[in-house]
């Protein structure tokens, strides 16, 4: 298990798969993720394309880890917009209407054989009924 | 087969209006000089649509979805009408006389990405400019928590960094410095890179301002920065011509939020003791802005706009979406060309299933997917015109390039036919 500090935030595969549509496969692989610092993937001892489990005092989600391209970010994790970064957020807002969505604490850990949540049983976690 | 161009893209707030599209047999078949997300909005736009609207996912005629649609907002004590960032202005004008006949709240998505922005411009002002003038005069650019390469693929090339202007002809006459807590694919291409540690863009912008007054810092480090380097920037921004700070949601969801907006106003303005600055915010959807300019005319207010008194008022962190959610507020929403349960908390995602939902989409979404009624809408932009606002707030005129799929209305068209049966409903 390691800490880190969770951001959340726009990626270009995001934007492109966004447009294939919610429910799409692209858009599970391009935001199903959890891009890390190659240093940070190596404490973990998880390779890119393996699971972990992302957990902030708000929730926790299992998503697909990858080495940043955009590193060095040791001790910082990102995930982009989209229902699996939603669920580890708070929704405190500090007086602007503005829920923290970067700078977070977060801890990861490997899991691999875990299942990645499609958006349907995702929402069906989060409100506990079917949708 | 034709071709039509110049037209506006309605995907980011960089609103593109030099594309290029060919049009056979009613549908986009190519896309010139758009960015990868472009392309795929212009040619995809029928991917997971909804071609009939729906009540408790049955299908019914658009009239029937209408008639509940009005019953629910008539019947509800406080509903909240929120999304509005991807449609036309004219949709949105239409949705602020539907929030104050049935004495709502109305918010923009503006409040979960640049909401805080305009909270710091309301508290110190801002000083700014067209992105015109920044391709033409800018010779130092600054993108401070935005990563451009991803979010606004374009920005750089047509408007900021590299673009070919009057005075600055092009990458080689700016200097390009980029902020950010990774080093992102925006940073990999600046001439200088400051790696920040997360949750500190308020301290160095406060040092960095301290700077530019005082010259000398007293402290070794700030921010993970150590103070030379941050001495060294602003002597920098001192001695350019003309300076633009672009800024993203890396300053609006952080540590100090608003506070950090108003750190980099003042910022900009102690520079322009020295030197001309401007500072531009990198709206996300095409039309946020729009959604802030039309509420901020009609109402006084640019989000989170409160009509339960009968009169517009507006309290951040109480009239804002995930606020009234949260509190379990609002007894009925209205959501328009928006997903918010793909974005927001979950308690508030709890909170909004708990209650009626109508949403106008042409898309399924995981909001269509716990709305009671769901009406689908034409692709602004693609299906139906209107106009947008682009993020340095020059409006824009959308096209309808092909037909929607029969029976399918715009969101102002939609939108116009519940105003009108909700006044003869509550008259």
């Amino acid at each position: 298990m390691i800490k880190v500090i969770l951001i959340t935030g726009r990626s270009l595969n995001q934007g492109v798969s966004k447009e294939l549509g919610k429910f799409s496969k692209e858009y599970m692989e391009k935001v199903a993720v959890c891009e890390l610092d190659p240093e940070d993937l190596k404490l973990l001892g998880v390779s890119s394309g393996q699971n972990v489990k992302v957990k902030t005092k708000y929730g926790e989600v299992v998503v697909k880890a990858t080495e940043s391209t955009q590193a060095p970010h040791k001790g910082i994790a990102f995930i982009p917009y989209g229902p699996w970064a939603s669920i580890l957020m708070p929704s405190a807002t500090e007086s602007t209407g503005m829920p923290s969505l970067k700078g977070i604490e977060a801890t990861i850990e490997p899991a691999k054989d875990e299942e990645i949540l499609d958006p349907e049983k995702l929402i069906k976690m989060v409100v506990g009924r079917e949708p | 087969m034709k071709t039509v161009r110049n037209v506006v893209c309605p995907f980011c707030g960089s609103l593109c209006d030099d594309i290029e599209v060919d049009i056979e047999d009613n549908r986009v078949v190519k896309v010139r000089k758009g960015c990868a997300i472009s392309a795929t909005k212009f040619t995809k736009y029928n991917e997971e649509r909804i071609y009939k609207p729906r009540i408790d996912g049955r299908e019914v005629s658009l009239e029937e979805a209408i008639n509940e649609a009005v019953e629910i907002l008539a019947n509800a004590k406080y509903p909240a009408l929120y999304g509005w960032s991807c449609t036309s202005t004219e949709a949105i004008n239409i949705g602020i006389e539907i929030a104050e006949l049935v004495g709502g709240v109305m918010d923009n998505t503006a409040s979960v990405c640049h909401g805080p922005t305009i909270l710091g411009e309301q508290d110190a002002g801002i000083s700014t400019c067209t992105l015109g003038q920044v391709k033409n005069r800018a010779e130092l650019i600054i993108y401070w928590g935005c990563n451009p390469a991803h979010a606004h693929p374009r920005h750089m090339a047509r408007y900021s960094a590299a673009s070919r202007g009057r005075f600055v002809k092009g990458r080689k006459e700016r200097t390009v410095i980029v902020v950010d807590v990774r080093k992102t694919h925006t940073a990999k291409t600046a001439d200088i890179f400051i790696q920040i540690k997360p949750n500190s863009d308020f301290e160095l912008l406060t040092a960095l301002r301290w700077a530019v007054k005082n010259g000398e810092l007293e402290q070794e480090e700030i921010a993970g920065i150590p103070a030379e380097k941050i001495e060294e920037l602003a002597d920098m921004l001192i001695s350019c011509r003309f300076g633009a700070l672009f800024f993203g949601l890396g300053l609006t969801m952080s540590a100090g939020k608003a506070r950090n907006i108003e750190a980099a106003v003042n910022l900009v303005r102690e520079l322009n003791n020295y030197t001309k600055f401007v500072m531009v915010p990198m709206r996300g959807h095409f039309n946020v802005t729009g959604a802030n300019e039309v509420m901020a005319w009609a109402t006084g207010f640019p989000f989170a706009v409160d009509f339960s008194r009968g009169y517009p008022f507006y309290n951040p962190g109480d009239t804002t979406f995930v606020d009234v959610l949260t509190r379990g507020d609002c007894d009925a929403a209205l959501i328009v060309a928006s997903d918010p349960v793909s974005g927001f908390p979950a308690e508030a995602i709890r909170n909004l299933a708990k209650i009626p939902v109508i949403t106008l989409d042409p898309h399924e979404t995981l909001t269509t997917m716990i709305s009671k009624v769901v009406i689908p809408t034409a692709v602004v932009g693609i299906e139906a015109e209107g106009s947008a606002y682009r993020m340095d707030a020059v409006p824009l005129r959308l096209k309808k390039l092909v037909e929607p799929p029969p029976g399918i209305l715009s969101d102002e068209e939609v939108l116009k036919m519940i105003l009108k049966k909700l006044k003869e409903r509550v008259k």
